[in-house]
């Protein structure tokens, strides 16, 4: 079997006195697409946060592309890389995150160019034509001109992930990309997002909604206190779930729609 | 009336070359001691945020300490003060560090609230596009807190202008003690201090029009 694309092994995360996370393991192959689920608080955005060290973990660690990821080894000891280091590591994940945070003093075109030409040192000519080129993926290049708070919230996020997509990313983070978006808007994400997936991208998506987990996500995996409580494929995990809690968990969120 | 104004009029040849030199000089303190505060107050402000408690108790002390002593205090401290320590600055100079100082500390609080205002949300964007801490700062925090703190900090600087009249008590030769001189050798005093009271409010009106200006600018901004 080729190696996995992530490989996150023993991980674990607390904040004060609260374990967040309790020894988390799993593995990403090329192209796949892993949906986290779980009642809130379980951890699922910690993890997902932890993989790109926005969240350094307590312990455990994680492997992109065969590659440690934050931490380099001295002899048999980890230690954490530079800032200057796991910057570099960081521009090969995207990441979209439930509030859009998009930079209000800059245009769209800018929010998604400045990384390349400021990081990369790309040309500007250069970034604007990338820019340009993810923009029209996400359905956005008629706004490169405007600034962000003049975008919908629906195009807001469309637009960060087009500026995740310019980074040209070994793999997208999504943490709750719908959450909080009015609901007449989430499917134009919903939409984005699956297009992507189709591209045969790999990505990790931490979501409440059921429904398009079960469509888009190869595998499913349902946290629940701080661990992984059942993974599987994503329709068999969803449509005939084996733990109590996922059982219940599902229950309430088919409830709610 | 005719007769109040048409003093300024026989003297005003006499009066016009030392109020222009001291004009300067009021500008001039009030630029470098700008200058200075701006310094003190971010090296302060990014203390005040540090991740080392003693670098944050020394920033919140200097703070407390520029608030809760008189600038006058401290220009004397400098001028009259630290000469028997062997430190000696002219006139002009201690005023500048004086004012300096003691605004950098108001000035340390206007930063911190802009930078503090900044959602982190913006910066961990900026981080995870692989931006380093200090370019996150740079092109992200930085630019977004300078939109908030513009407005206050042109207050400032209205301020700082008129608290440089406090040099005159250090014999800075500035726009207040060649009033003071001159209504002294002149019996003039009501004229005198009438005119460097124009003269201020001549000076910081623009500003004044142009912090109104930037902040009506930056509201319908954050509206576009």
């Amino acid at each position: 079997m080729s190696e996995p694309l992530l490989k996150v092994e023993n991980l674990h995360k607390s904040f004060g006195s609260l374990d967040v996370l309790k020894g988390i393991d799993l593995e990403l192959g090329r192209g796949e697409k892993i949906a986290l689920i779980g009642p809130s608080g379980c951890g699922k955005s910690t993890c997902l946060r932890c993989v790109n060290y926005l969240e350094t973990p307590n312990r455990g660690h994680i492997y992109l592309d065969g590659e440690l990821f934050g931490e380099k080894k001295v002899g048999d000891r980890h230690v954490h890389m530079s800032e200057k280091e796991l910057a570099r590591q960081r521009a090969t994940i995207g990441m979209v995150f439930q509030g859009f945070y998009l930079w209000p003093h800059l245009t769209v075109r800018d929010n998604v160019a400045i990384a390349q030409i400021k990081v990369n040192g790309m040309a500007r000519s250069e970034a604007y034509d990338l820019a340009g080129e993810v923009l029209r993926k996400v359905h956005m290049e008629h706004k490169s001109d405007e600034y962000p708070e003049r975008l919908s919230g629906g195009q807001q996020q469309r637009v960060a992930i087009a500026r995740a997509l310019a980074q040209r990313p070994k793999l997208l983070l999504f943490d709750e990309p719908t959450s909080a978006l009015d609901p007449e808007l989430v499917g134009e994400v919903l939409n984005t997002i699956h297009e992507l997936a189709n591209e045969g991208r790999s990505m990790m998506l931490v979501t409440h909604e059921i429904a398009f987990a079960r469509e888009v996500a190869d595998r499913v995996i349902f946290m629940d206190d701080g661990g992984i409580a059942e993974q599987g494929p994503a329709k068999e995990v969803i449509d005939s779930p084996v733990n109590k809690r996922l059982k219940s968990f599902l229950g309430q969120m088919l409830e709610r729609h | 009336m005719i007769e109040f104004l048409t003093v300024y009029a026989e003297n005003w040849a006499s009066w016009w070359p030392q109020i222009r030199a001291a004009i300067w000089v009021t500008l001039g303190l009030t630029g470098f001691a700008y200058v200075l505060a701006m310094v003190v107050g971010m090296l302060i402000a990014l203390g005040r945020m540090s991740r080392s408690a003693l670098l944050r108790g020394l920033c919140k002390g200097y703070v407390e300490f520029m608030r809760g002593v008189p600038t006058l205090v401290i220009l004397f401290l400098i001028y009259f003060g630290l000469p028997s320590f062997g430190i000696v600055f002219d006139a002009f100079w201690a005023g500048v560090i004086g004012l300096g100082l003691s605004m950098g500390g108001y000035i340390a609080e206007v930063f911190r609230s802009g930078l503090q205002a900044i959602h982190y949300g913006q910066r961990e964007a900026a981080l995870a596009v692989g931006m380093t801490p200090v370019q996150a700062f740079r092109y992200v925090t930085l630019p977004l807190a300078f939109r908030i703190i513009l407005p206050p900090m042109l207050n400032m600087l209205i301020l700082l202008l008129k608290d440089s009249s406090l040099a005159a008590l250090i014999t800075a030769p500035e726009l207040m003690l060649t009033a003071k001189d001159l209504a002294s050798s002149t019996f003039l005093p009501m004229h005198l201090y009438l005119l460097v009271g124009v003269l201020y409010l001549a000076l910081t009106l623009p500003m004044s029009f142009v912090a109104r200006h930037i902040e009506a600018r930056m509201r319908l901004g954050a509206a576009r």
